[in-house]
């Protein structure tokens, strides 16, 4: 039992600290305003052009198969350097990975590994949010194509995206779980139409809903086999729901550190409340980093994800939360304007105990998988 | 980096849930089974695990402190009602002042509150988990820092009038402390910190083996207890509560574990500093994850025959040893700059 870097570990943190010494963007911290969302292709380009980015994957679709622990370093100097952190399309990968063919893998893959292309997916809709299987987007055939008509909302990235994962309903007439198939869809073509909405925080270029009013999809970009839909969803939501995959430690950490740094400019600015909120956080964010790694040395030994992500999710929830209250404390509201980064920081961590799943259906997951609780 | 635990590390893992499981307490009445404890004590001193952080060659412990914690968390799993976390430190203390083992059973004494190791046996000093110790080691001044005398105990009140039913301490008679002969080096702050940090991680290992036995507890009530003619684990509000302290049961093992390295890994005040980000967490998550284990017990959970509150009261102790949530917090906002107390200590 080991938390020390090997030689090979120890390398590579070296070259990236190296690296990012020059090429830190000091981009804001994320999430808190659209400067960071407009530069986060940017990031993600040139940290795989590097080679810091896609580490774990196949070396077929851009990745270099390194075990997942390198992911861990990538977290801890991005944050102790204070870069943005690593953009979150692990889990589009691993659903793709998962069940595409090999024309599906080949086709999209080293696109959304390396940064070139952007996507979105395309999940959630307006009466269909926790309980996804009873969407109502359809994908009806038309010759070696699908024809496209629904509403989805809660789209992250969806006004940059130039593919959309698509999960629509291919069979009305078998059970709901079993009649969803997903699809690769063009998101710039005339039968889509994209509108951002507006965070609580402001930001309006993180999230937006889409409108398909007769888009079309080539079927061999259907992502499985038709009624596979559901399975590549749980597939995409469950490493959704892991920190390892999202490289969210690094964003906390980035949080942490600056408010530290706040108040050791001026102590006296500070009472014991605000402290003690800054002390949580610092604890609730250490402790997710050394989760993290416990989780993906479990990987050496071939574990792979499964119910746990729902721990992973309710761990990671809590820490993004308690960092936000510190943001709140410390960085203060301004209630006659002023600047407002630390007030978006907060508004922002609400997000998290809805977002991929909300913390009610993970408490439900982890008491039916992992408690063996009877069903209510 | 690989956290996984070694063969022989699983295999002490092993053989410390066979024993606890073989001669641990299964109930409230086992107790005060008598003949039962002995023969856990007895099973637990042929093991030799109250002497892991004993001194070996150069020196160094004879295991490390991912070792020590791998029994703790077993033995607070199974409630193991006999002496380990005080003679271990009282080993701990022996290694660092350069002394000999000790010829019978010691643990140390601690102050006030608990919450460090006594400068003097002043008013008020507690021998923590002082079951079978005939002595306890405490600090005295000296020059450029501390060093090691002893203290005796007089024999065990009885275990009901304690907070924790499964590891009794006793107050520490005023007395003049005795030197610990062979104890030549003289223990400065570095040495305290290390010490501290072995005792917060072996508090914290303590700790997660508490949640996760309370909690097995629980869930094998929820699924077995009926009312509105369904097992109340099917309902979702006990269902939230239960996942509500696995979880944090899981974030305090991944915590503690780093605690647990660090100990023998890492500078002293770089230890410290882990085991405090641990202690903070497995105290604030064991306390709650205990009380949710009584109300998931409804009014059986309230009773004295329920083990569920020799769970709670294990973790009280565990959690004041070297100190719970204010103390850690206090010294995890330190270690980042923000020195001072801000009502935590």
């Amino acid at each position: 039992m080991d938390f020390a870097d090997s030689p090979a570990e120890a390398g590579f943190r070296r070259r990236l600290r190296e690296w990012l010494r020059d090429n830190n963007p000091g981009l804001p911290a994320s999430s808190t305003s659209d400067e960071y969302w407009a530069g986060q292709a940017g990031w993600h380009q040139a940290l795989y052009d590097a080679g810091f980015f896609g580490l774990s994957w196949p070396a077929g679709v851009g990745g270099q198969e390194l075990p997942s622990v390198y992911d861990v370093i990538v977290d801890e100097e991005l944050s102790s350097a204070g870069a943005p952190p690593r953009p979150s399309v692990g889990y589009l990968v691993q659903g793709i990975l998962r069940h595409g063919s090999d024309d599906v893998k080949r086709r999209f893959l080293p696109g959304i590994v390396n940064g070139r292309d952007r996507w979105c997916q395309g999940f959630s809709e307006p009466e269909a949010g926790s309980d996804l299987a009873s969407l109502t987007t359809r994908a009806e055939p038309a010759g070696d194509e699908y024809v496209i008509n629904g509403h989805k909302v809660w789209t992250s990235y969806s006004d940059a995206a130039q593919w959309c994962m698509l999960l629509a309903r291919t069979d009305p007439g078998v059970p709901r779980h079993r009649g969803l198939s997903a699809f690769a869809v063009p998101m710039r073509q005339p039968g889509i139409e994209q509108r951002p909405l507006r965070m609580i925080n402001g930001v309006t270029r993180e999230f937006g809903e889409v409108r398909f009013d007769g888009a079309r999809v080539p079927a061999a970009n259907m992502i499985g086999r038709p009624g596979e839909g559901w399975a590549v969803a749980m597939t995409v939501v469950s490493h959704e729901r892991e920190p390892g995959e999202l490289g969210y430690v690094a964003r906390y950490t980035k949080v942490v550190n600056d408010l530290a740094a706040a108040v050791r400019g001026d102590p006296a600015r500070f009472g014991s409340e605000q402290i003690r909120e800054l002390g949580w956080a610092m604890v609730e964010a250490e402790m997710l980093r050394l989760h993290v790694r416990r989780r993906l040395s479990e990987r050496l030994d071939g574990i792979s994800h499964g119910p746990e992500g729902s721990v992973d999710k309710l761990l990671m929830t809590a820490a993004e939360q308690a960092v936000g209250h510190a943001a709140l404390a410390v960085g203060g509201a301004p209630h006659a304007g002023g600047d407002d980064t630390w007030l978006n920081v907060y508004l922002y961590s609400r997000a998290q105990s809805v977002m991929g799943g909300t913390s009610q259906i993970q408490r439900n997951l982890v008491a039916s998988r992992l408690l063996g609780l009877p069903a209510s | 980096m690989d956290l996984r635990l070694s063969p022989e590390q699983q295999d002490l893992r092993d053989a410390a849930a066979r024993i606890v499981g073989r001669l641990g307490p299964r109930s409230v009445r086992d107790l005060d089974d008598a003949e039962r404890t002995a023969k856990l004590d007895a099973a637990v001193e042929a093991a030799g695990w109250r002497e892991l952080r004993a001194a070996g060659e150069a020196g160094a412990p004879l295991a490390s402190a991912v070792e020590a914690a791998i029994v703790a968390e077993q033995l607070g799993e199974g409630l193991a009602d006999v002496s380990f976390l005080g003679p271990t430190l009282a080993a701990e203390l022996r290694r660092l002042a350069g002394a000999p083992p000790g010829t019978s059973r010691e643990t140390v004494a601690l102050g006030p509150g608990l919450s460090a190791l006594t400068r003097a046996a002043g008013r008020g000093a507690v021998a923590v988990d002082a079951q079978g110790s005939a002595s306890a080691l405490v600090l005295v001044p000296a020059a450029g820092g501390h060093s090691l005398a002893k203290v005796l105990l007089r024999s065990l009140a009885a275990a009901t009038q304690q907070v924790d039913l499964t590891r009794p301490g006793m107050t520490v008679e005023p007395q003049a402390p005795v030197a610990v002969p062979g104890a030549g080096r003289v223990l400065g702050p570095g040495d305290i910190q290390s010490w501290t940090a072995l005792g917060l991680a072996l508090t914290c290992a303590d700790l997660v083996g508490t949640m996760a036995g309370a909690i097995g507890l629980a869930c094998d009530y929820a699924r077995s207890r009926r009312q509105y003619g369904a097992a109340i684990g099917s309902f979702q509000a006990v269902q939230h509560m239960l996942a509500d302290a696995f979880v944090a049961m899981e974030g305090s093992r991944s915590a503690a574990l780093y605690a647990t390295w660090a100990v023998d890994a890492l500078p002293p005040a770089e230890a410290l500093a882990a085991a405090s980000v641990a202690k903070a967490y497995c105290s604030r998550a064991a306390r709650a994850g205990c009380e949710a284990v009584i109300q998931v017990h409804g009014g059986i959970g309230n009773t004295w025959d329920c083990l569920a509150h020799v769970y709670l009261r294990r973790a009280l102790l565990s959690i004041d040893v070297l100190g719970g949530v204010g103390p850690s917090l206090a010294r995890v906002l330190e270690h980042n700059g923000i020195g001072g107390c801000h009502g935590l200590c």
